[in-house]
């Protein structure tokens, strides 16, 4: 530990000057606060087991939020009165409250009495909270798909079921891959309110710290890079597979 | 309760010259809807044919009082008109005249808003009838060529009739490949549709439509978006068509074409047929008035 806080010293020392000791003191302070909120006790593994929650809690709401999104997408699409006022009152209310709230309601009064882990619980929550947004992005994915292809797939033969999977949603995945990325994204920070039940996530682990060592800057700094960490690999990683989507529109 | 039938059945004399149903006649009206219904699905299931009431016992397509409204226009007032086998029937007419919803009524991409819509003998524009397995019987050709960019030209040609289940993936293929040999683009299989010229595009949606083995080929004005250059490629492969014997409707501007290759020319302006005969007999001696203004501009 003494080795980074002289670090200021040595470095003065190498280059011939003597370093102010302001310079010093601050340097050996920021050293001494790292150790105390990460080192110290352990503290860092619990930013671990936070990151594991927080991965868990979005993948799982992330499939949930794609499935119930394509089905409110269709039903907001379809020409049944009935399907279309199913969809229209899902993104309503979903859109219409906080998720925080949602998270609340589902947690402390729908599965009150379901003795599921509570991080499905909440993965349900964020499932069905993000499955409204994503439904609008994938309705205006399928729009944008021009009529003629409709047509050109009914006038072969197709019915309407099959025109959708085979012509119409195979186009439209391109254009909402971008869109849904975006969501994704912001899903993962959604999640940061689940110590609003007591789950222990990246951003509750941070809290803890925060409470413990009476330091505000470290913790938090530290928690929004770790999330930072997290949407820069997952937005490099969604952004190489969207190339290779792209890849039929080569000349 | 006889009161009320009374009251019924005056309001009925009394309302006769306003022409509006009473609730006894749409009461009756919606019971032999149901009726109809009912028959019309247990045709289907059993696999029989049902012959339409006005069905004149030989043509492929008849059209019977068709009108279609768009909101507050009137786009078809009422045609009645036939197809019969091997006809090559050229519609042509002014732009907004109705002549690309006709043709689109006739395998009902657009709904007629009234009159009726035979095809085969099978009335076609009722509640219960089995529009896709009629649409398999016919074929279309569009003006943008609406090709699946996401698919190659193969996988454009086979994918109907693999996923519908009337060929195996093999027997598609090879006649995909016997079909793009005809329209002379059997090299181009595994390109993808942006990678196509205009010409070619539409080359392939005509092969498209024909994997479908269809009785019928309705064209919406297949070369008005190609270049010049490309147009005769496109008009070759038609002439082969219909040398070959197939039904075809076409909308077109190419008079060339319908000279040399229809059997039939359909002029339609504002929304009725408003002449029609042998293409020849009409371009050289056209009857009516419309029609020798619309000529003399476009020949």
């Amino acid at each position: 530990m003494s080795g980074f806080s002289s670090v200021i010293s040595l470095l003065a020392g190498q280059a011939g000057i003597s370093a102010p000791q302001w310079l010093v003191d601050w340097w050996a302070e920021v050293c001494h606060t790292f150790y105390r909120c990460f080192i110290k006790e352990d503290r860092w593994k619990m930013l671990r087991d936070g990151v594991v929650v927080t991965i868990e809690i979005s993948l799982i709401a992330a499939v949930l939020g794609v499935i119930i999104g394509l089905l409110i997408a269709l039903c907001n699409l379809s020409k049944n009165k009935f399907l279309r006022g199913i969809g229209k009152v899902y993104t309503d209310i979903i859109r219409g409250t906080p998720s925080v709230t949602q998270l609340m309601i589902i947690y402390f009064v729908i599965f009150a009495q379901v003795m599921w882990p509570k991080a499905i619980i909440a993965a349900i929550a964020f499932g069905i909270n993000s499955g409204a947004y994503v439904s609008e992005i994938i309705r205006a994915g399928i729009l944008s798909i021009d009529k003629g292809q409709t047509e050109a797939g009914r006038s072969l033969g197709l019915s309407s079921g099959m025109t959708m999977r085979l012509v119409v949603i195979p186009q439209a995945i391109k254009n909402i891959f971008p869109a849904l990325c975006n969501e994704f994204i912001t899903l993962i920070k959604e999640t940061a309110i689940v110590g609003y039940v007591g789950l222990v996530d990246i951003q509750k682990a941070g809290d803890f710290i925060k409470s413990a060592t009476y330091e505000a800057f470290m913790p938090l700094i530290g928690t929004a890079i770790i999330y930072f960490i997290i949407i820069k690999v997952l937005t490099l990683a969604l952004g190489l597979y969207e190339k290779s989507l792209r890849k039929s529109e080569q000349r | 309760m006889s009161d009320k039938k009374n009251k019924n059945v005056n309001s009925a004399v009394a309302e006769e010259e306003v022409q509006k149903p009473t609730r006894a006649e749409k009461k009756a009206a919606k019971k032999a809807a149901k009726e109809r219904l009912k028959k019309v699905l247990a045709a289907r299931k059993n696999g029989e044919k049902l012959i339409a009431d006005n069905y004149n016992g030989t043509s492929m397509i008849q059209t019977v009082n068709l009108k279609k409204k768009f909101d507050d226009h009137e786009v078809l007032k009422g045609i009645d008109e036939h197809v019969d086998k091997g006809e090559v029937v050229v519609v042509i007419g002014p732009s907004g005249s109705g002549k690309s919803t006709f043709l689109r009524c006739l395998n009902l991409l657009e709904e007629p808003t009234d009159g009726e819509v035979i095809i085969d003998g099978e009335l076609m524009n009722e509640p219960g009838v089995d529009i896709n397995a009629m649409r398999q019987k016919m074929g279309m050709v569009f003006q943008q060529f609406n090709l699946f960019p996401h698919l190659t030209i193969m996988e454009n040609v086979i994918l109907a009739p693999v996923k519908l289940g009337k060929m195996s993936k093999e027997d598609a293929i090879q006649k995909g490949t016997e079909l793009l040999a005809k329209v002379g683009l059997a090299d181009r299989a595994d390109n993808y549709p942006s990678q196509l010229s205009g010409g070619q595009k539409q080359r392939v949606a005509i092969a498209r439509a024909l994997e479908m083995d269809p009785e019928i080929m309705l064209f919406d004005e297949p070369t008005s978006a190609l270049d010049p250059e490309m147009v005769g490629e496109v008009l070759d492969v038609m002439k082969e068509l219909a040398a070959s014997g197939m039904t075809m409707v076409v909308v077109t501007h190419e008079m060339g074409f319908a000279r040399e290759v229809g059997t039939r020319l359909l002029f339609i302006d504002e929304g009725v047929v408003a002449e029609s005969g042998d293409p020849k007999d009409v371009f050289a001696h056209p009857q009516n008035e419309r029609t020798k203004q619309f000529l003399s501009k476009v020949l």
